[in-house]
């Protein structure tokens, strides 16, 4: 096999780059850049209908939006994506070919089978049951053997992935340890193992129940397992989208991690205790103890959220430590001030690092906290806190990196380089505000997954406050924003993919050209020897903290004003 | 740099700088802090969910529920009864499509035993504006003591997604001063 594999040498970074394992990162990326557009549309429909003044859709159809919604982004788009990354993070950044390319291409293949499949039987109207699917709510059998097939699928990439490690390693194509980004990758990849194997414990029987062969599935059995897969790939997303700050940090401006040991530390926190944020949609169920829902609600003493609060110093302080190395010195900001902002790959990290911390980081541990859960269980701050996680978060990030894979592994220029400028910042600030106001309405109350919040038709009734309407209103606002960032994007991507220009066979210009021919840099050049000079990100990481600490204590004071009840 | 192997193949021999150290152990001491938080608040807080379940088959639950509002309806409202179950007594709330069964009236600062479940699909309890979030399960009994503290109208909400109706599942929950 390995002789027949066709590598090109790329001209900006000297890296060999199997052209099979080129074309399938493009096949998954324009993939999911079809989900992304396909998911975001249905997106923007719901945030309308939440909108009082509009109320866009009929209550079927809302129902079938927001389930084909939370399929087609939260899975299909960031799957597709991740599995794109994987290739990345082993064949290319390894200089190896990819273990096994017409396996690689099953896998597509059933992914898109899957995803379409599912697809379908929602928009057969039939299987409105939200992404969840929670028992005894049945959906037609189609849609739980669709996202078994996908998961199938996504599961031969991810062995493709390890298989590439293996060959990397036994034809020594790098030197001493993978690269930082490979071991992120890695890490979402074990964990992508971890959830694709619940999904199969909890889907396969569903399917059966669903077809009439099974009777019962015990509903928070179901709950249990599905969050094992639903939540747990959540953590792909994070450990992935860490991985490609790294990797992005790195190709722009030279970063070099601070400490290997420490970054890797924090990956490894993720593979050992992120699984076990299935808690997190247990903390208000009956049948479950507390014991149980606070050791596992916070990842046994948060040991996973301490993986992410060592990335919040790491990331932004190799970028600082890299600008200071280019001369950016002056005061405590000017590496932040000076740095490529006019770059969206720069700008689309960057904006993701601080929202992903502040918005989606900070909410989610209050959120996870077992007793303030009672305040925000199912309302609308559980979307607004994951829109902060996986939309500004991830979503932002695969933005960014694209403008970097457009170039550098599909070899097509940009074709709109003005308005990639400006989509980072379109789509960050359309996603905040998403996140921003849902968080809102849902501290008053407002419900999630519910089609009129006026109870127009209910007998009863019951009115929110209307500060709550406004936050929906705004919220449909945020969403048109961030539906013009995410088209700004997909217009871009496919634009170029298809009818850009082929990039001239010169070196681009990144920071510094990366190599893995195995020349040792200078050993602890800066960093881990012991002149670690990061003012900057040291001032941004108390601002962070000290935000993290006073809301934290906020939100048990909401909770102690509530009425008692054991 | 990250996206090479590693400079000094020893990586795991160099030195972790202070700095980075120092962030760690506070980021370690807080998710300590954060973790003993939740505990303590199971001695002192006033707001802990019960752990107190019971299997339950759906009619039976159903038949305690009418056994409790033939005893202590008071009035009906929409065709609903409404019940003023005394304090201190076991007080049931059925949460079925689309409508919560029977209405609650219930006396400011006393102490009831809540049952909940649900007849088929999940169901979510949101009491609103307090905004107390719990999830109904069918086949699950869920037993809590609530103290309502304010008196008023109050609203439960169902927010958990059990169909198209879903929208409509709203009804009262009165709260009144002792008389």
């Amino acid at each position: 096999m390995a002789a027949t594999t066709q590598f090109r040498t790329c001209p900006t970074t000297g890296l060999k780059i199997d052209l099979a394992a080129q074309s399938l990162i493009k096949a998954n990326a324009v993939a999911a850049v079809v989900f992304l557009a396909i998911g975001g549309l249905f997106g923007l429909s719901i945030a309308l209908t939440r909108w009082p003044e509009i109320h866009l859709l009929p209550v079927d159809w809302f129902y079938m939006a927001l389930t084909a919604h939370g399929l087609d982004v939260l899975l299909c788009w960031i799957i597709f994506f991740e599995v794109a990354v994987l290739y990345f993070a082993s064949a290319v950044l390894l200089n190896c070919r990819l273990a096994a390319p017409r396996t690689a291409w099953v896998a597509f293949v059933l992914m898109v089978v899957g995803a379409a499949l599912t697809n379908v039987t929602v928009l057969q109207g039939e299987s409105s049951v939200m992404f969840t699917s929670y028992t005894p709510l049945r959906a037609a059998p189609n849609f739980y053997l669709g996202l078994i097939i996908f998961a199938v699928g996504a599961l031969v990439a991810c062995g493709n992935f390890f298989g590439t490690l293996v060959i990397a390693k036994e034809e020594r194509t790098y030197e001493g340890s993978v690269p930082l980004v490979t071991f992120g990758a890695l890490t979402a990849a074990i964990i992508a193992v971890f959830t694709l194997a619940s999904g199969a414990v909890i889907l396969i029987p569903t399917w059966l129940w669903s077809l009439g062969y099974i009777n019962h599935i015990d509903p928070v059995m179901y709950k249990l397992v599905w969050w094992a897969m639903g939540h747990s790939s959540q953590q792909i997303n994070v450990s992935a989208h860490v991985a490609v700050w790294y990797a992005v940090a790195a190709i722009l401006l030279g970063a070099k991690p601070l400490s290997e040991k420490a970054s890797r530390l924090a990956f490894l926190l993720y593979i050992f205790f992120l699984q076990l944020a299935s808690a997190h949609h247990l903390l208000v169920e009956p049948g479950i103890s507390s014991e149980w829902k606070i050791f596992n609600t916070s990842y046994a003493m948060y040991l996973a959220v301490l993986g992410s609060m060592i990335h919040a110093l790491t990331v932004p302080g190799t970028i600082e430590a890299a600008q200071r190395k280019l001369g950016f010195n002056k005061g405590m900001f000017e590496w932040l001030r000076k740095a490529p902002w006019g770059n969206p790959a720069f700008s689309g990290v960057f904006l993701s690092l601080v929202m992903f911390g502040f918005l989606g980081g900070i909410s989610g541990v209050v959120l996870g906290t077992e007793q303030i859960n009672l305040i925000m269980h199912n309302t609308l701050y559980v979307p607004g806190h994951f829109h902060a996680t996986v939309v500004t978060g991830t979503t932002l990030t695969f933005m960014a990196v694209t403008y970097l894979i457009l170039p550098l592994i599909l070899q097509r220029d940009v074709m709109f380089p003005r308005m990639a400028q400006w989509q980072p910042y379109v789509f960050g600030l359309g996603a905040a505000g998403i996140s921003l106001f849902m968080m809102g309405a849902g501290t008053l109350g407002v419900p999630r997954r519910h089609w009129d919040v006026t109870f127009a038709d209910s007998p009863f009734g019951f009115e929110f406050p209307s500060a709550a309407f406004m936050m929906l209103a705004l919220n449909g606002l945020s969403a048109i924003l961030a539906a013009t960032g995410g088209l700004m994007y997909v217009v871009n991507v496919v634009a170029s993919v298809f009818f850009g220009k082929k990039t001239a066979d010169k070196p681009m210009k990144v920071a510094v050209p990366v190599s893995t021919s195995g020349q040792p840099a200078a050993v602890g050049a800066y960093g881990s020897a012991g002149s670690l000079n990061i003012p900057g990100t040291i001032t941004l990481v108390t601002i962070f903290f000290v935000s993290f600490v006073l809301y934290y204590y906020v939100n048990w004071k909401y909770l102690a004003e509530v009425w008692p009840l054991r | 740099m990250a996206v090479t192997p590693p400079a000094n193949r020893l990586w795991w021999n160099e030195p972790i700088h202070i700095v980075e150290l120092g962030w760690i152990v506070i980021a370690f001491i807080w998710g300590l802090v954060m973790f003993f938080t939740m505990v303590y608040w199971h001695s002192i807080g006033e707001q802990n969910l019960a752990n107190e379940t019971y299997k339950v088959v759906p009619q039976s639950f159903a038949a305690k529920a009418e056994a409790m509002t033939e005893k202590y309806t008071v009035r009906d409202e929409v065709g609903i009864p409404v019940v003023r179950p005394p304090p201190g007594s076991d007080v049931y709330l059925i949460a079925r499509i689309w409508s919560w069964w029977p209405i609650l009236e219930l006396e400011k600062d006393q102490s009831y035993r809540l049952h909940l479940s649900a007849m088929e699909y999940s169901h979510g309890f949101s009491l609103q504006p307090v905004n107390i979030n719990i999830q109904i399960q069918p086949g699950y009994e869920h037993v809590l003591t609530i103290t309502p503290n304010q008196s008023g109208k109050f609203g439960i909400v169902c927010n958990e997604f059990c169909g198209f109706g879903h929208h409509t599942m709203v009804s009262p929950l009165y709260v009144v001063d002792r008389s």
